[in-house]
């Protein structure tokens, strides 16, 4: 554990006055030579970013088949106490839409372009992401992972807000925010952090994209209302609410108490061993440091890659259990202490950032 | 271009130095390799449709495209995935929004030259 220089601000640099010093060019310039890399042989790392439609058919089918059935059953249930367990679990199929769009962002689950453009869009409207703002963000996300003032997608910004944290397992904090953006760009009001991260020739389309997303969630509310149920809304838009708890779940283990402006995925980002049900859900963005280093390998060989490289890597955490045990505590130290961060340990003989 | 019989056939190529880069079997079909010369980096690549090249970085934050992945005449950069037409440099998907400058290449005796301005 060790404290650190405050960060100036969390703001990104097109719309703060007070973003940190970190935002020159000289950065942006020099950003691909300053990230460490683990050493891999160029034919293992070819091999392991090939492309194929299969794995990505096999997984998101599955997906889509469970959301159905459990969707089903929620509706043979409405009514009855049954229908809890089923929309349970058509809320956390539904949420795994978060790592979906992710990596259909990435362009990696599928080798057929129009597959990811597909399951991308899909996913972005399920998980409440803009598919054109979260593109560029995600972009910008890898470019500066946890540089304050240049990440958009640090989840704990320092001092650690812990009920901010706690809600967002019913998505009640982000889920709201994403909602207010949807409805501005639809409005055709571009947000100060949009315009910092989305160029001219893709702010038309995000507009659009957002007037679409407002039109099905209107037409699903509207149906509602006028037959007097919720049970329209339970699968659209609400499971994104009560379906949350999973993906954030995995989702803080990614960078939560780690440290901040290091160039060095080990450092700041953080792998955890978990189930074939986990890791079905989130799809195997568990082996997250893996996936930061090397973004073109797809989810279904970020095991082997891991393997590849893991003797040059800190110590993954074995699971929920062991990664929350180390990051409840940095968090709470976090609430009072903002220069306190977790220092991941490197193997020997492995250069720091 | 895939390979230019005669060196000497136009004006435009006379007005090229011509870089030997590599053996044609050293590189792979869908594959990538970087170049540097004279200070600049570049990407030769071997398609199905034949080789080409363009400049080394990627247009969006210089990534360098060797690392990237060909797929067809596709080239995918490393970083963020924007994608490029790699016989015409034209960029596609984002996050890239510039095009690639490009580089007519031919082959001769076996080896691949990339034809680069003489000034």
């Amino acid at each position: 554990m060790l404290i650190d220089e405050r960060p100036g601000s969390y703001r990104l640099a097109g719309a703060a006055v007070e973003a940190t010093q970190l935002t020159s060019a000289a950065i942006d310039a020099t950003i691909e030579g300053r990230w460490h890399l683990c050493a891999i042989d160029r034919g293992t790392l070819k091999r392991l970013m090939k492309r194929s439609d299969a794995p990505g058919l096999r997984n998101f089918g599955l997906w889509l088949a469970l959301l159905i059935a459990s969707g089903t059953a929620g509706a043979l249930a409405w009514g009855s106490w049954w229908a809890l367990p089923a929309f349970f679990v058509y809320g956390t199929l539904y949420c795994s839409s978060d790592a979906r769009w992710h990596d259909c962002a990435h362009g990696t689950p599928f080798r057929s372009r129009w597959l990811n453009e597909g399951f991308y869009h899909l996913a972005s409207f399920m998980a409440l992401r803009e598919a054109y703002l979260w593109r560029w963000s995600h972009s910008r996300h890898h470019t500066h992972t946890m540089i304050p003032g240049r990440d958009p997608e640090i989840q704990v910004p320092r001092p650690a807000n812990l009920p901010r944290i706690a809600l967002d397992f019913l998505h009640l904090i982000d889920g709201p925010s994403e909602l207010r953006k949807i409805a501005l760009h639809a409005l055709g009001i571009v947000t100060a952090d949009a315009r910092d991260l989305v160029p001219m020739r893709d702010r038309g389309k995000m507009i659009w994209s957002s007037r679409a997303y407002l039109a099905v969630i209107g037409a699903v509310a509207a149906w509602s209302w006028a037959i007097g149920s919720l049970l329209p809304m339970m699968y659209v838009l609400l499971p994104r609410f009560y379906g949350a708890w999973h993906h954030q779940l995995c989702s803080l283990t990614q960078h939560a108490g780690l440290a901040e402006n290091v160039r060095d995925h080990r450092l700041n980002t953080r792998t955890v061993e978990m189930s074939a049900v986990h890791r079905f859900l989130y799809l195997n963005m568990n082996y997250h440091l893996e996936h930061h280093m090397f973004p073109m390998v797809p989810f279904h060989a970020l095991a082997k890659l891991h393997e590849a490289i893991k003797d040059q890597l800190p110590r993954s955490c074995t699971g929920f259990i062991d990664a929350y045990r180390e990051i409840i505590p940095v968090l709470i130290r976090q609430a009072r202490d903002p220069g306190y961060f977790l220092c991941r340990e490197l193997p020997p003989g492995s250069a720091g950032a | 271009m895939t390979a230019a019989a005669d060196p000497g056939k136009n004006a435009l190529s006379q007005s090229l130095h011509w870089i030997a880069v590599c053996a044609a079997e050293d590189i792979e079909v869908e594959d990538v390799r970087r170049f540097d010369h004279a200070g600049a980096t570049y990407a030769l690549y071997r398609t199905p449709t034949g080789y080409y090249a363009s400049a080394g970085y990627c247009t969006h934050e210089q990534a360098h495209l060797a690392d990237g992945l060909v797929l067809g005449e596709i080239i995918e950069c490393p970083r963020h995935q924007g994608r490029f037409h790699i016989p015409s440099g034209k960029a596609g998907s984002a996050p890239v929004c510039l095009d690639l400058k490009t580089y007519p290449v031919r082959l001769d005796r076996g080896m691949v030259y990339i034809g680069l301005d003489a000034g």
